[in-house]
């Protein structure tokens, strides 16, 4: 994809330092400091409003630090945004999926930031979109209104519309809720081809399995950062302990694993 | 009666004609924008806004200005005040819609009664297409071509900020800039819509058709073309019904646009009554 990637690897993709956020004087975030370097998978793990979408707005540059910066690619956040460097992949529930639009549709949207005012499509645009749909196997259904694609269609297509944008860091919000095994799998290699090409990936997650899993580093949030670096590193008890206030680790994977379902295996199924 | 009698014998009146035309053309671009206010999720705003414009048309009436204006400036206007007392207070926003507007209206229903002006009441609340004259005309069709032009131009855009709006701001598109557009093409729409069905009844030009041909497609470029379709040809029929029935214009016109409702709400292939009972 022809606007991608700025950097070599190994260089830094994410820079974060010092930065504070608060909404009408309650603090959001306060301190952050943070370097994710290129082609990283990440896992930003904490409770509800401990900032994880907080932070994933600051990169996204729609809260106003009130101090501290942050830099993607090396450039100011301004500017990598202009350059559609950051891609935001929303969670599945947020969407609406009667929009009367289709898949190709939805993964065209990624090119338009680089499109003239009028927003048509040209050569390249039309390429991308074809590359990305065929990327996570979607080419055959692209004339699909998305609200006729299965769960795992459904993330692969959003998945494209990022890889349209050309986008070198991509912000996943809960990727894999309410996602089956295979298709989590599914995602989980795309998400190693990405890591190949030399994009990070920053993925927002409670459930403590995925991190230790695939991610290569970590960042245990919680107002600010608690810890941060290599999974085996960061994963203690004492951190996790720290990250979701003192109760213990093991109780908090439980429950977030418990409810995923298992495709072709019922708890009752071999009774019948 | 003969049906072609029946089609040609009101266009031999001018008034007849010129009804007809305006409000297919105002009904046209309401049917355009009410997919986007369907989608968008706006159809209590499009309500809100038509009521609110009410005392911008009468001080620009009083104040011999274009009545688009001041029922852009209160319309836009309302929506901003809604905005903020939304933010500072911890009123819900159906509530805070519901006060505004009325609040609104209030003022308009006031100000009629005491400036002294040519407007009648009645044409404003209930519309006076068939007695439309040639300044409103003018001004109709002009703010109708506005509107048509902008929807047409940020059109791609307007669908991807009624999809997906952290996804267009993501990637440095102006949402605010977005979000004030359509209002104030709502709040202009309404004007148009006003001088057809009058305010009470505006927001079914900018909700109806939208609803109507959502039901009927999975595409957008078709679900404007129904919905366009459907407005004008309601707003057609609705004209000669009231004109063989001697009845209210803008109850028929509303009436005839509920009528295609129902038909698809019903018999819409696949999002319809019949079709969802069958599976």
């Amino acid at each position: 994809m022809a606007s991608y990637p700025d950097p070599p690897p190994s260089a830094e993709r994410i820079c974060v330092s010092h930065l504070c956020v608060s909404y009408h004087g309650v603090v959001a975030l306060h301190d952050v400091t943070l370097t994710v370097k290129a082609g990283i998978i990440c896992g930003l793990v904490g409770t509800n409003g401990a900032g994880k979408s907080t932070l994933f707005k600051a990169l996204m540059g729609f809260v106003r630090p009130s101090q501290g910066e942050i830099s993607i690619n090396g450039l100011p956040l301004r500017q990598a945004l202009r350059r559609q460097a950051v891609a935001y992949v929303p969670q599945m529930e947020s969407v609406d999926w009667n929009f009367p639009i289709h898949v190709a549709n939805v993964v065209m949207m990624g090119r338009y930031g680089g499109m003239n005012l009028l927003r048509i499509p040209g050569r390249d645009d039309h390429r991308a979109v074809r590359e990305s749909l065929e990327r996570v196997e979607l080419w055959p259904l692209r004339h699909r209104q998305i609200g006729e694609l299965s769960g795992g269609q459904r993330k692969r297509a959003f998945l494209a519309r990022a890889l349209a944008q050309g986008a070198s860091v991509l912000l996943l919000d809960e990727p894999f809720a309410g996602v089956d095994i295979r298709t989590e799998r599914l995602m989980i290699e795309l998400f190693q081809q990405f890591r190949a090409e030399g994009r990070t990936l920053l993925i927002s997650t409670h459930d403590l399995s995925h991190v230790t899993g695939f991610c290569d580093e970590v960042v245990l949030i919680n107002k600010t950062v608690l810890a941060y670096g290599d999974t085996s590193e960061v994963f203690t008890e004492e951190n996790l302990a720290r990250t979701f206030g003192g109760s213990p680790a093991q109780r908090l994977t439980s429950p977030s694993l418990a409810p995923r379902p298992e495709p072709g295996r019922e708890p009752w199924g071999s009774e019948r | 009666m003969e049906p072609l009698s029946w089609l040609l014998e009101p266009l031999r009146h001018d008034f007849m004609v010129r009804a007809l035309l305006v409000s297919a053309l105002v009904a046209g671009v309401c049917g355009l924008l009410s997919c986007f206010m369907t989608l968008k999720g706006w159809a209590l705003m499009g309500d809100a806004v038509s009521h609110a414009v009410m005392p911008g048309v009468v001080i620009a009436y009083a104040l011999n200005l274009p009545f688009a204006l001041g029922a852009f400036v209160f319309g836009v206007g309302s929506v901003a005040v809604i905005g903020y007392i939304k933010q500072t207070t911890r009123i819900k926003e159906d509530a805070v819609i519901g006060l505004v507007f009325t609040g609104f209206f209030a003022l308009g229903l006031t100000l009629i009664s005491k400036v002294r002006s040519t407007i009648d009441l009645t044409h404003i609340l209930f519309g006076n297409v068939l007695g439309i004259s040639g300044d409103d005309i003018r001004q109709t069709v002009l703010i109708s071509v506005l509107v048509l032009v902008l929807l047409l131009l940020f059109r791609r855009d307007l669908i991807l900020f009624c999809f997906d709006p952290t996804h267009a701001r993501s990637i440095g598109l102006n949402t605010g800039f977005l979000h004030y557009l359509l209002l104030s093409v709502l709040s202009l729409a309404a004007v148009a819509g006003l001088q057809t069905v009058g305010i009470i009844l505006v927001v079914a030009m900018l909700v109806t058709p939208g609803a109507t041909a959502y039901l009927l497609t999975d595409r957008f470029d078709r679900m404007t073309w129904i919905a366009i379709g459907s407005a004008v040809l309601s707003s057609a029929l609705g004209i000669y019904w009231s004109y063989w029935m001697d009845a209210s214009t803008a109850g028929c016109i509303v009436l005839v646009q509920t009528g295609l409702f129902l038909l698809s709400f019903l018999f819409a292939p696949r999002h319809g009554l019949l079709a969802q009972r069958r599976r």
